[in-house]
């Protein structure tokens, strides 16, 4: 069978590869092997070696993202359009890139102090960047599902990296069985789109999948499996229920890399599936992204008002801003498509920006006072004046309070699904303005905690943030405050046309 | 051809996977589960391929073999270490965070 398959394919061509467009993932690739080699022959005192390398090759990998985004707007495609550089993926691989920049320097001092793995933790941590990054370009099922799965099974291992604790431990398995699940889910829709499609191109997926004509069950029953696979990725509720047990469980770094990278991937996977593969099928996913995006604000906030430990409070904040990410994808395929695209990219953005912000804080603070309980920031403003108004800074951005990134996110977010006029979107507006006002509720708390309460114990001795965490700290405030104040520069990456450029090919 | 037999034994697979996620303590028995699922993807892959005379299903299932051994690799891993931490491998007993 495969025999004659060859023979009907004729000679094979080699395709031309536009090395400039893949150099991200070609320094990325060999950043990490470079850093595994290191990682064998240094002594254990040097091993920080392994963290700057880690830093500096993801750095470099930006690089050539920026080049490519100075030269100019063309859509560079290879492989018959199954790899494709866009203005979209050029703005998410930037993101993913940074993240995981920040993400080292946050590891940098728990990995050490914790005497833990330090080489493999960075080699796994870039592999996972690196699945993220070709995830932005990915236009193939078989492109996407290998994407998803690099990303995903090195970050499986970081949950579980504290070897003795059994916390994390359970964060670890618990994360991978239903992440795995969630994959073969997927899968199976995969198959069944394979099968009526005849083809892995996303675009040709996008042609095929109408939801009419003898195999409108099929095509229903696998744009359903897609997007309940993605919905685990993205702890879309009611398929979030590892998401609180394994941001807890993981170590903290960890979570910050979970809680924004491994989402935002889902996210873009789940993006590029429903703007290039089910265009036509919207009245399959429109009712069901509303239901998930309803549920998933709501009831993200209001468990979210109960948690006393920070982390696990920062669990169900991740999970609630996840649903107004879900929000203006309400809308994609109405009239309002373009602003539901560019708000998914400014909310990623912003939401990034902000989310490892707070993470980097609460390492800090937690480096003094060795609790993950929210009491235990009580009184920081009297003590670490700066830390507080930062961390005040943050959660204002993630409610929605000018001028940060997190407010026009939000703003932009409403705007499009009103823009779009339909009841479902005026109906996911209502919902989405409610739950930014019980938002409040528990972000204000951890503020009240840290202006008006005393420090327990009176323990008043000031905080030492090291060099690599201050770093972090200037790095995502100050973009959160950029994107608030100047959205201009990352709006033109955002639009419609970039994406689907790539379906006139 | 005989595609619908090989779909029907695709989904009954599926429906036998997800059975086994669920209702199973062992997380042995789970990860076994979540293989069938991905056996029945593999045997959909194949019928749709030979239907349709084209390569690519053949390719995706060679990928998803690939990635599932990748997977198992992890996960009993992960096994294993819990094993050594707590003794027992039965799901349930992974509950100390609630909430």
């Amino acid at each position: 069978m495969l025999a004659s398959l060859l023979v009907a394919g004729g000679g094979f061509t080699p395709p031309k590869v536009d090395y400039h467009a893949l150099a991200p993932e070609i320094i990325l690739a060999a950043g990490l092997c470079v850093v595994l080699i290191v990682d064998l022959f240094v002594s254990e005192s040097k091993k920080w070696l392994t963290a700057t390398l880690a830093g500096f090759s993801l750095l470099a990998a930006l690089l050539p993202v920026v080049t490519l985004a100075v030269v100019g707007s063309e859509v560079r495609s290879m492989f018959d359009g199954r790899y494709v550089v866009d203005n979209f993926s050029l703005i998410m691989k930037a993101m993913f890139l940074i993240t995981g920049y920040v993400v080292v320097l946050l590891s940098t001092n728990e990995i050490e102090e914790g005497g833990y793995y330090q080489g493999e933790y960075y080699v796994l941590l870039l592999a996972s960047v690196l699945g993220m990054v070709m995830m932005t370009s990915a236009r193939d099922l078989i492109g996407v599902f290998v994407a998803l799965e690099f990303l995903s099974i090195p970050a499986y291992m970081l949950a579980a990296w504290r070897k003795r604790d059994t916390k994390s431990n359970e964060a670890g398995m618990k994360y991978f069985l239903l992440g795995v699940f969630a994959s073969a889910m997927l899968l199976y829709g995969m198959s069944l789109l394979y099968g009526v499609a005849n083809s892995t191109l996303l675009v040709d997926i996008g042609e095929a999948i109408t939801i009419t004509g003898q195999y409108k069950a099929v095509e229903a029953l696998a744009v359903v499996f897609v997007v309940v696979g993605f919905a685990f990725k993205v702890s879309a509720v009611p398929f979030h229920s590892w998401a609180p047990d394994t941001y807890e469980g993981a170590p903290t770094p960890v979570t910050a890399f979970l809680s924004v990278a491994s989402k935002a991937g889902g996210f873009v996977a789940l993006v590029t599936m429903l703007y290039l593969a089910f265009p036509h099928a919207e009245k399959v996913w429109q009712p069901f992204i509303f239901v998930l995006a309803a549920l998933t604000m709501t009831v993200g906030n209001v468990v979210a008002l109960k948690q006393t430990n920070i982390v696990r409070m920062l669990a169900y904040s991740s999970i609630s801003q996840g649903g107004f990410i879900l929000m203006p994808l309400v809308v994609a395929g109405t009239k309002a498509t373009g602003t539901s695209l560019k708000t998914v990219v400014v909310y990623l953005l912003a939401y990034a920006a902000t989310n490892l912000g707070v993470f980097a804080v609460v390492i800090a603070v937690s480096r003094k006072t060795r609790s993950g309980e929210i009491s235990s920031f009580g009184g920081l403003f009297s003590y670490a004046p700066g830390l507080a108004a930062l961390m005040t800074f943050l959660l204002a951005s993630l409610a929605g309070i000018p001028p940060f990134g997190g407010w026009f996110a939000k703003l932009n977010a409403f705007r499009a699904v009103l823009e779009a006029g339909t009841t479902l979107g005026y109906a996911i507006a209502i919902i989405g303005a409610v739950n930014t006002v019980v938002a409040f509720g528990y972000y204000g708390n951890i503020m009240r905690e840290m202006w008006m309460k005393p420090a327990p114990d009176g323990d008043t001795a000031p905080i030492t943030t090291p060099t690599s965490l201050l770093a972090a700290l200037v790095i995502t405030g100050s973009s959160t405050l950029v994107l608030g104040i100047l959205p201009g520069l990352v709006l033109r990456f955002g639009d419609l046309s970039a994406l689907t450029g790539a379906l006139s090919r | 051809m005989l595609i619908n037999e090989f779909l029907l034994l695709g989904a009954v697979l599926f429906c036998i996977g997800i059975y086994g996620v669920i209702a199973r303590k062992n997380a042995v028995m789970v990860l076994m589960a979540i293989e069938l699922i991905l056996n029945a993807v593999n045997l959909n892959l194949l019928a749709f391929a030979l239907r349709n005379g084209s390569p690519d299903g053949h390719v995706f299932a060679l990928y998803v073999i690939a990635v599932a051994a990748a997977e198992v690799g992890v996960g009993l891993g992960l096994v294993l270490l819990i094993y050594r931490n707590k003794r027992t491998i039965a799901l349930d007993e992974l509950s100390e965070m609630k909430g």
